[in-house]
């Protein structure tokens, strides 16, 4: 930081003034080379930056350090972790399930109309989550369009319960798997498949054995992203599936409930979910590293 | 080789369309026969590749092996490339790179049904004959285009193919390499038993790869023939400037043997009808032909010849000079134009530079005329 803002002020200097002898004269002059960076874009990027950092920054100094083993020993706390790891993955294999067939179709599949089902199966990524919550409510509530035949036929119903949260958080995260496994679909060269079918392999064949293994990297950065998303589901969650402890009160509403109540234990909380996030950025960062170097 | 040892013929009638692009052709391969397809880029070879590998299905007419029919747009038959018994290999290998050397190999017993341990047992035994055994472990990334290249005919091969299809199989390659892999290649090859089409816009790769050729300009057969024949007797400007040499249309006196060349000019030819009595029979005075001149048959002279042998004989001057290997090649404006082959040090004795004005001086007998078989397709 100090560096930067040390090169605002030679910006306002003109060029062929003497720079302070302070640098070694190379890196002076290759700076100079370079040219500062304008205050109008500098000074925005800064104060970017900090209203991104600072409430972080925040969270780890405000964080109640010595009472974190026994807040996180709480066993709501661990309740409300464990369904939530629990869910977001389940939610992940779902939508990998379902997710990756729909993003090879949506690649692949050329007719009329197939633009706008990618847009309208994309829509939960904008889509404001509790709107989904609502709109999950209608379809698979039990006087929903489908929940109604649901409870009728097998006695199950949806809303409410931990299967509940696992929809919701499908329905909100699938979208950012399938775009980003559609888009490899979209990018892989099509000439090894093709050689896959003169070598005899059926369609599916080509996909299982050509297909999936070439956009492996893609598919795994899919995967993360979408588990992330679904760990922090928060909106259609607590309007599809409720805020029961034990049943649907994934950590972000366990969050949000201790706020009120306890507002260490919601710090604690947070500061577990802000160490898993950067664990998953890391990750995947390495990975998107090596899969765009290998390319 | 002796897997296969009653091969098929590959015949295809027919054409594809691809938007405004249309493919005709005409062609069959024998078993054990080498065709070479040759034609610029853009002619449409590609698209007859994947025509005859079944990767696109014919707009009209038919393809068959032998009694086997994989193409036929009368009865609606299409057998797709994946149950048509061919081997394609593609003009960048397109080797599988998350897998092996051996499990590309591997892939199509794989696929048809062998369990892992066979199909990589079968892979071994073709990786053997290639020569590529201590390659199996390796990555197609890691691996020379050379090799790569064999592996991708040992992957062809090991699908047991009927037939087999190569697309420009050197052009990937450094001119070093080149030397080696295509002398291998052609090994291979000649132990294949069913019919090969290979497809190139390399003249020498063709002349030495295939046993027939067949010329393809715009989306049509222009010339078919041994790679001799081709070479001696070019259909085309683009065959003649491939293979090298000077090659003029025009309109043959029979009585006379002199040819009045659309360019301008005449010349008296050797006339090289394999059968003289066509005009005869047909009782033509004039016919259209084909006039080829090898550039180092036409000689260069600063001033007038004076021998009265029959000789053709005209003037024009020095456009160009182009060093080739062991020679140079003299590019001299004149009526008609032609490319003249001569040492460097006739180069330096006559002086010539552009602008040199000079007289060329070629045999008769050196000057072979052969009919135009596309003429009447002419306006």
């Amino acid at each position: 930081m100090p560096a930067d803002r040390g090169s605002l002020k030679t910006a306002d200097r003109p060029s062929d003034g003497q720079a302070p002898a302070r640098r070694s004269p190379q890196a002076a002059r290759a700076a100079a080379a370079r040219g500062a960076i304008p205050w109008p874009l500098g000074v925005p990027a800064l104060l970017g930056a900090l209203f991104l950092l600072v409430p972080l920054g925040g969270l780890l100094v405000r964080a109640p350090w010595r009472g974190m083993p026994r807040l996180l020993a709480d066993s709501q706390v661990l309740d409300a972790l464990r369904l939530s790891l629990l869910c977001a993955s389940a939610a992940t294999a779902v939508s990998l399930v379902f997710g990756v067939p729909l993003a090879w179709v949506l690649a692949r599949w050329q007719v009329r109309g197939i633009g706008l089902l990618r847009a309208l199966v994309t829509l939960p990524l904008v889509l404001p989550p509790v709107v989904g919550g609502v709109a999950l409510l209608l379809a698979f509530g039990r006087q929903g369009l489908l929940g109604r035949l649901l409870d009728e036929w097998t006695g199950i119903t949806l809303p409410f319960t931990t299967a509940g949260v696992i929809v919701a958080e499908t329905f909100v995260a699938m979208p950012f798997l399938i775009i980003t496994v559609e888009g490899a679909f979209r990018a892989s060269d099509r000439g090894f498949e093709e050689a896959a079918a003169t070598l005899g392999a059926s369609r599916l064949t080509v996909f299982r054995t050509v297909t999936l293994p070439l956009i492996g990297p893609s598919l795994l950065a899919g995967a993360v992203l979408c588990w992330a998303r679904a760990l922090g589901e928060f909106g259609a969650t607590i309007t599809f599936a409720g805020n029961f402890p034990g049943r649907t009160q994934t950590m972000p509403l366990a969050v949000y409930v201790a706020l009120e109540s306890d507002p260490e234990a919601a710090v604690a909380l947070s500061l577990v979910l802000l160490v898993v996030s950067i664990a998953v950025l890391a990750g995947l960062r390495d990975r998107w590293l090596t899969a765009g170097t290998t390319r | 080789m002796t897997a296969n040892p009653s091969g098929q013929a590959l015949v295809m009638a027919g054409s594809v369309e691809r938007g405004s692009f249309r493919l005709e052709a005409d062609l069959r391969a024998d078993p054990g026969e080498v065709l070479g397809i040759l034609g610029p880029n853009g002619a449409g070879k590609t698209t007859l590749l994947r025509a005859l590998s079944g990767l696109d299905p014919l707009t009209s007419g038919s393809i068959s092996l032998g009694d086997l029919t994989l193409d036929d747009v009368a009865t609606d038959t299409f057998v797709p490339a994946q149950r048509r018994p061919v081997g394609l290999v593609f003009q960048n290998y397109r080797l599988f790179p998350h897998l092996d050397v051996r499990d590309n190999v591997a892939y199509a017993p794989r696929v048809q049904g062998a369990g892992r341990r066979r199909a990589r047992a079968a892979a071994d035994t073709w990786l053997e004959r290639l020569d590529l055994t201590a390659l199996a472990t390796r990555r197609p990334h890691q691996i020379s285009g050379g090799q790569a290249q064999r592996v991708a005919l040992a992957r062809a091969l090991a699908a047991d193919p009927r037939f087999l299809l190569l697309d420009e199989p050197l052009s990937a390659l450094d001119a070093k390499t080149r030397l080696d892999v295509r002398a291998q290649l052609r090994s291979h090859l000649d132990e294949f038993a069913g019919p090969v089409v290979i497809i190139t816009h390399d003249p020498l790769e063709a002349m030495i790869m295939a046993d027939r050729l067949v010329v393809i300009e715009n989306g049509r057969v222009v010339q078919q023939g041994s790679p001799a024949e081709v070479a001696r007797q070019p259909a085309t400007q683009y065959v003649a400037r491939l293979v090298g040499l000077n090659l003029y249309t025009g309109t043959l006196e029979v009585a006379t043997a002199v040819v009045s060349l659309d360019v301008g000019g005449t010349f008296t030819v050797t006339w090289g009808d394999d059968d003289p009595g066509t005009s005869a029979r047909t009782g033509q005075s004039t016919r259209p032909v084909l006039v080829v001149l090898r550039p180092s048959a036409i000689t260069i002279l600063t001033a007038r010849p004076t021998q009265a042998s029959p000789r053709n004989v005209w003037q024009g001057t020095v456009a160009a000079l182009e060093l080739l290997a062991d020679r140079v090649r003299v590019q001299v404006d004149a009526t008609p134009p032609a490319l003249v082959d001569i040492s460097a040090a006739a180069v330096a004795d006559l002086a010539l530079r552009p602008g040199t004005a000079v007289w060329l001086s070629a045999k008769a007998t050196e000057t072979e005329a052969y009919p135009d078989a596309s003429a009447h397709h002419k306006p």
